[in-house]
């Protein structure tokens, strides 16, 4: 009850501040424009950036620091054995059609995204579910195969929002949701432009439009936030500039962790990359800090392992490959290559891997390995690289969250084949007891740092430019969003 | 004149399907997978093959190709992979952006050459010539994407003049839009006016130098009457052939000037779509401006036989 109190005072203080003051709405920059407006049926992170948590809800949703609370389902149970889910939903929720959300709709939309012909990009999310049950309009009972520890955090995702059944053959120009802005109008090339829903059924929200525009190209993502065309950029990109920002009064930077382990993934099938000696090389001929000053201007935390450093599980073992070249030469002498060897190095377009690909080169041939650089559009690297495993060493930025599971998986391009690490992640996938998953996590890390599995870089970071009397914007990225239900402006 | 227009327009048809065979056949040979590039890297083997049979990706090769130009025939561009929406409508929103400032770019360097050239002409070998020169030298040295830049450094961020970029859209009222296309228009118009400057000096000096002119100033005209009435006409015809070419390259390519001002043009949308694959859409606007340029041409064309009758029967 007291919850509720203060839930109302907070609303009534943001609707007082809204009636007081002017300014409600806000343009923000982002630098790609997604390529139609359905999160559950495309990878494009840019969707989720323009709708999660905006427009679209799911189950649960992600906090600002990454946690799982409560979305549409107020609350829920767990059986004892951990394989059915009973989902309350929340009453009173309609979607921006007007019609109501029912438990009818989150059957739909889960059944949907598992589907046989499902377009889901992240079908895996949904494999553990056996069956979907609506018991009444607003209860759903979610049957699992087996026990899935991960279950309400997948809920989570962009990919498993709730979405109007009725809505579907129009969802990528036009998406209806739950969430507290509404679709209004996408001028494809420039601008999409939401609205604040009158009838959402939580706290009601500062803003009442908001408008995000495309700015691809660096210069112009500078120049539009010094001109204040845009009154926040998230994922700003061109770091170079922040220090310009950080010292001008009319803005403020945000300098986040995201979820992107930068690695630099090496083909495990590969000889000589096959040897976790000459792996262990690698690892130890790359000083971290270096390519983090060169290629991202300073912004991003050294890892060691595949786990985000914010992550209450992390372990730092970044001591396991420290920038050594003197032990990277004896190691590769001992791998039976004294002079080194010849591979490829093929890099995607982001600038952590041009720019970090030549400063890695450059520190591998300094213990004698030579990399053959070639540059490689997205396309491109997903059909060679990624499908073809056609490759030595690449550098990509892993951003989907809790990711650890690919290691398990031995037809993953980087084709690491582990049968006790598979044992591991099968048994923590079944695994609910908070504590055991966090040692099973801790244990998970320390496996494939100790395999040298791939080369650990750094946590991508994501700077966020803003006018400086923006408020509540997310400083970290626990998933590709922006979610502005509490943003507002002072004064 | 109408069988001349008659003998153009059937090598223009002939031009469009080669080209249209070359588009289709280049954008095959190129890897990559526009299914893949729109699941990303955890999509499922499944899943990918659902997509690419909703796409007709699965169909032959010569099937695509047959059923891309029956539809074009039909002003039917097709559905593009990523977007999800018919091409043409596509099409039709990014020139709402790139018609306009193709033409206004091209109004201004008209306007800027067309006195600055004769000017200079008129004062071959004086100061004012060699400023223009100098001037003109200038302007296709400077790369306009630089240029541009320091225009919004000036105009947009320390000045606050105009906006750093964006398209304020037509809905917005004439002046609103046109306001937004004066920076990128003047960037753009910048080397194509030195370039036309210098073009329609020399045309100009090239005339001047002919007999006729020779004989008009012997039967009492004026330097400038000359000019005026014998030598101008007949400088016009490199000049035209000049602003046709910029007009199609104005509309193509002017991808960078609209990065810089992140405007919604048809660069970008071939931008974009090259790096998802989005083959259809690239075929489409690649055709559009094979198109546009056959037809540009064929207008220059037209306009030489407007200018000098003499061509009319040629060809």
């Amino acid at each position: 009850m007291r919850l509720k109190i203060r839930a109302a005072l907070t609303a009534l203080a943001a609707i007082s501040a809204v009636v007081a003051h002017a300014k409600e709405d806000i343009v923000i920059g982002l630098q790609l424009e997604p390529p139609h407006l359905d999160p559950t049926s495309a990878a494009a992170g840019a969707i989720d950036q323009v709708l999660y948590a905006n427009v679209f809800e799911g189950l649960t949703r992600f906090g600002p620091d990454g946690s799982v609370n409560p979305g549409l389902a107020e609350d829920w149970e767990i059986s004892p054995d951990g394989t059915v889910y009973t989902f309350r939903l929340q009453d009173g929720v309609q979607f921006h059609d007007g019609t109501a959300m029912t438990a009818e709709d989150v059957k739909f939309s889960l059944d949907r995204a598992r589907a046989e012909d499902s377009l889901n990009a992240q079908k895996a999310l949904f494999a553990g579910i056996e069956s979907v049950e609506a018991v009444d309009p607003l209860t759903v009972r979610v049957t699992l195969k087996s026990p899935e520890g991960d279950f309400l955090f997948n809920m989570a995702w962009g990919d498993a929002v709730i979405v109007a059944p009725e809505s579907i053959a129009n969802i990528k120009q036009a998406p209806v949701g739950t969430g507290a802005f509404r679709f209004e109008d996408w001028v494809q090339g420039d601008r999409i432009e939401l609205t604040r829903n009158p009838d959402y059924w939580g706290e009601p929200v500062a803003l009442s439009s908001a408008t995000f525009k495309f700015i691809s190209d660096p210069s112009a993502a500078f120049a539009a936030v010094m001109a204040e065309d845009v009154d926040a950029f998230t994922g700003f990109p061109a770091p170079e500039n922040l220090p310009q920002f950080d010292a001008d009064p009319r803005f403020q930077v945000l300098v986040g962790s995201t979820e992107g382990e930068t690695i630099l993934a090496t083909n495990n099938a590969n000889p000589p990359l096959d040897d976790p000696g000459v792996r262990k090389a690698i690892a130890h001929a790359i000083d971290r800090q270096a390519i983090i000053n060169g290629a991202m201007f300073g912004l991003g935390t050294p890892i060691g392992t595949h786990f985000p450093p914010h992550h209450p599980d992390y372990v730092d073992l970044t001591g396991l490959s420290g920038h050594d070249p003197e032990k990277s030469r004896a190691l590769l002498a001992e791998a039976g290559f004294p002079d080194g060897f010849t591979t490829t190095l093929k890099l995607p377009p982001p600038s952590y891997a041009r720019r970090g690909g030549e400063i890695v080169a450059a520190q591998l041939r300094a213990v004698g390995i030579d990399t053959e650089i070639t540059n490689l559009e997205w396309a491109q690297w997903l059909e060679q690289v990624f499908r073809g495993k056609d490759f030595g060493l690449t550098i990509v930025s892993h951003t989907e969250p809790m990711d650890i599971g690919i290691y398990a998986r031995p037809d993953y391009y980087f084709q690491y084949d582990n049968p006790e690490f598979q044992t591991l992640i099968e048994t923590l996938n079944e695994t609910a007891d908070p504590a055991e998953r966090s040692r099973l996590l801790r244990l998970a890390q320390r496996i494939i740092a100790e395999d040298y599995v791939n080369g650990y870089l750094f946590q991508l970071a994501t700077p966020t430019v803003a006018n400086a009397r923006v408020q509540g914007l997310w400083k970290d990225a626990p998933t590709q969003a922006t979610d502005l239900t509490g943003v507002y402006w002072l004064e | 004149m109408l069988g001349y227009a008659l003998r153009r327009l059937v090598s223009l048809g002939v031009s469009l399907v080669v080209a249209s065979l070359v588009v289709f056949l280049t954008l095959e040979v190129v890897p990559g997978d526009p299914a893949a590039y729109m699941l990303g890297i955890n999509a499922q083997p499944d899943t990918l093959a659902a997509l690419r049979e909703e796409l007709g990706l699965d169909r032959s090769r010569l099937s695509r190709y047959l059923s891309w130009v029956g539809g074009m025939l039909q002003g039917d561009f097709g559905i593009s992979y990523t977007y999800r929406t018919p091409v043409s409508g596509m099409i039709a929103d990014r020139l709402q952006v790139s018609l306009p400032l193709a033409l206004y770019a091209l109004t201004l360097s008209t306007l800027i050459a067309f006195p600055a050239g004769i000017w200079a002409a008129r004062r071959r070998g004086s100061p004012v010539d060699a400023g223009i020169m100098g001037l003109t030298q200038l302007g296709v040295a400077i790369p306009n994407f630089w240029f541009a830049m320091l225009m919004v450094l000036v105009f947009a961020i320390n000045l606050r003049l105009f906006s750093a970029g964006g398209f304020a859209g037509w809905e917005t009222g004439l002046g609103a839009g046109l306001k937004s296309l004066t920076l990128p228009a003047i960037a753009l118009a910048l080397p194509q006016a030195s370039i036309l400057t210098r073009v329609m000096r020399s045309a100009l000096l090239d005339t001047l130098s002919e007999d006729y002119i020779r004989t008009a100033r012997a039967k009492g005209l004026t330097r400038a009457q000359a000019l005026w009435r014998h030598a101008l006409r007949n400088a016009l015809i490199p000049v035209l052939t000049i602003i046709g070419l910029q007009f199609s390259f104005l509309l193509a390519g002017a991808i960078i000037i609209e990065n810089v001002f992140f405007l919604p043009g048809l660069g970008r949308l071939v931008f974009q779509a090259i790096a998802a694959r989005d083959l259809i859409v690239v075929e489409s606007v690649v055709m559009l401006l094979v198109f546009a340029v056959v037809m540009v041409n064929f207008a220059v064309d037209l306009a030489y036989s407007a200018v000098d009758p003499r061509l009319r029967g040629r060809r």
